[in-house]
């Protein structure tokens, strides 16, 4: 046989021309109309998260505007009494907002050192075998559902420290800041960690060949090396905390107090929320929409404290 | 900083180091005792729970509707309620959540709009999970007109679990070695054919890990499906996706409201309940990616 007529390329010899390539190729596979309708289909799921929030913030945007038609912002914002439900009520959020406040201090004085400090362990003193036992401990300590720490704050922790503080009412600021402080403390504690070990390991060693000791590597060279994540670890749990629903729900009570004393019973705008939404309340009445205005300011609250922690990792994360 | 060269004659220099070193002792028994904190906190929150919850825990209390006297209460509905929920959930949010992740990892230019939609979808991973609800109250239950039913709760649910999905399968596609990507294309495979044929088998673990671990949020929510108004007393089963319908977090949310301590006793039995459940979950998502991570090799 001849070799010429076996090669491939043969079929191009302009003498011997084909009517039909057998593959077209000039078509390009790579812009055919399939795989274009498969990128816009793809691309479309991904501007869902997009809609998403824009929906969130239309519909808050939206509903609040119908209570501010009623109620002014200034009003809402500065007055001190929050009575809905009164034959007379007042729109005051600021016992709201004090309540939210009052729990959330509280958890950051459990889990932000905490946190912190579990972070610290488990990345530069946990031996293997016990970094393996610790961290699915605190993944699981995550992943318990919030109405669970809610039932545990009202059932186990009030009881304790009744205890302790006798004037302790059942539902109180104090019991719910804790638990929700236990609830935030594995997202410190993993954030934190990430945040230690993205410093070269290489600052670390070089401490302690200077003959550093293990605590002054830690606190002179790990955690400002890391302080930009660490912070923005906090600013994340809190921001979590404020928007933390269920156990203040059942733990906190439903009293809108303007008030700093741990041992009374407040409500959270989240609470409120909730409370709102349980009974029977005619949608479209003045405490009907009050609970998106809540919701608004909410949503302000918490996406000013994510976009802070953004902006805090950006603009002052170390670069090596 | 003081550069000075330590003085090695100095007479106290043995002292400070041994203090230094009590110190560096100090702090580490310290730190553990801090990490201990939480998983003695954990510790007692299960025993608690299950001590309290076992003696209502029966087959009977699986097998009945909720009551209003306790001997007779159960969780039939509420736990077939979930797990409806969690169905529809992974059924809604699945596909947009790999397509969305597939997208932005494969597809997108890096563009503004590609930070753009990072940046939101890593927001709204912070978003109270009580304003989902609000959304999902105004816009599926009300506007929509879906009223308060298993699908408006899981397009709320699917909603919410949807940045925790995306994140985790971008981290799996991540993870899928860039040459796999290469040699595919080199070979003359097109983006689809890459995605579909390579990235997502070998991602297929990673992003299944997600998906449990998504679902297993969306079981142990209580909020969202409070505001959409998931009843807490059925006595039905749902036939269809457009029933009434309560969920464990909520039976479990109304027994704990209730003074009487009866109703704290099966609250806890169906915090036992809930716990297994997720606690499976979470055990078959270790399991799979240790299966797949051994029969992967070569």
């Amino acid at each position: 046989m001849d070799l010429a007529q076996q090669h491939p390329l043969a079929e191009m010899d302009p003498e011997h021309p084909r009517d039909t390539p057998a593959v077209d190729l000039t078509a390009n596979v790579f812009r055919s109309p399939k795989e274009r309708a498969i990128a816009a289909a793809l691309g479309a799921c991904a501007m869902l998260s997009v809609v998403t929030t824009l929906g969130i913030a239309g519909v808050l945007v939206y509903e609040s505007l119908a209570f501010f038609a009623e109620v002014s912002p200034l009003q809402f914002l500065t007055e001190t009494e929050w009575t809905p439900q009164f034959v007379d009520p007042q729109y005051g959020v600021l016992p709201l907002v004090s309540g939210t406040l009052l729990i959330t201090v509280i958890a950051a004085a459990v889990a932000l050192p905490l946190g912190l400090m579990s972070a610290i362990y488990i990345a530069e003193y946990a031996p293997a075998r016990v970094r393996k036992v610790l961290k699915p401990g605190l993944e699981l300590l995550a992943g318990v559902p919030t109405v669970v720490y809610g039932y545990f704050a009202l059932t186990f922790v009030t009881p304790l420290l009744q205890q302790l503080i006798p004037a302790l009412s059942i539902y109180n600021a104090l019991s719910a800041g804790l638990v929700v402080g236990v609830m935030i403390l594995p997202m410190v504690a993993s954030l934190s960690e990430d945040a230690l070990r993205a410093v070269p390991r290489a600052l670390a060693d070089g401490a302690y060949a200077l003959g550093a000791t293990k605590v002054e590597v830690v606190l002179r060279v790990l955690v400002p090396g890391a302080l930009s994540g660490i912070v923005a670890s906090f600013i994340l749990a809190l921001s979590r905390a404020i928007g933390e629903t269920m156990i203040v729900t059942l733990a906190a009570g439903a009293t809108p107090r303007l008030t700093l004393d741990p041992t009374a019973s407040v409500q959270t705008m989240t609470a409120f929320i909730v409370q709102v939404s349980l009974g029977d309340t005619p949608a479209g009445s003045t405490v009907f929409h009050s609970l998106f205005a809540v919701g608004l300011l909410l949503f302000l609250l918490t996406l000013g404290m994510n976009l802070l922690a953004n902006a805090v990792i950006r603009r002052f994360q170390e670069r090596y | 900083m003081p550069t000075a060269a330590p003085d090695f004659d100095a007479p106290d220099f043995d002292e400070r180091v041994a203090a230094r070193k009590r110190r560096s002792l100090v702090l580490a028994a310290a730190l553990f005792l801090a990490t201990l904190f939480g998983i003695l906190v954990l510790v007692t929150l299960l025993v608690d729970v299950f001590l309290k919850g076992l003696p209502w825990l029966d087959l009977g209390f699986l097998d009945s509707y909720p009551s209003r006297i306790p001997e007779r209460a159960g969780i039939k509905s509420a736990l077939v309620g979930s797990l409806w929920v969690m169905g529809l959930t992974a059924l809604l949010a699945v596909p947009v959540g790999v397509a969305s992740a597939v997208f932005l990892e494969e597809y997108a230019p890096r563009s503004w709009l590609f930070r753009a939609i990072q940046v939101n979808i890593a927001n709204l991973a912070g978003v109270p999970s009580v304003l989902y609800g609000i959304l999902g109250l105004a816009l599926f239950v009300r506007f929509f007109g879906l009223g308060r039913s298993l699908l408006a709760g899981s397009i709320t649910m699917a909603l919410l679990v949807l940045p925790v999905l995306i994140i985790a399968t971008q981290e799996a596609l991540r993870a899928v070695p860039s040459g796999l990507r290469e040699s595919a294309y080199a070979l003359g495979a097109t983006r689809w054919q890459v995605v579909w044929g390579h990235l997502l088998p070998v991602a297929a673990p990673g992003i299944l890990t997600g998906v449990i671990l998504a679902l297993s949020r969306a079981i142990g929510e209580t909020a969202p499906l409070i505001m959409i108004g998931a009843f807490s007393f059925v006595a039905f089963l749902p036939a269809s996706v457009m029933d009434s319908f309560t969920v464990l977090p909520i039976q479990i949310f109304n027994w704990t409201a209730r003074p009487q301590v009866a109703f704290q006793g099966l609250a806890a039995a169906a915090i036992v309940v809930l716990m297994v459940l997720l606690f499976t979950m979470n055990l078959s998502a270790i399991l799979l990616r240790n299966h797949f991570e051994r029969h992967r090799g070569g």
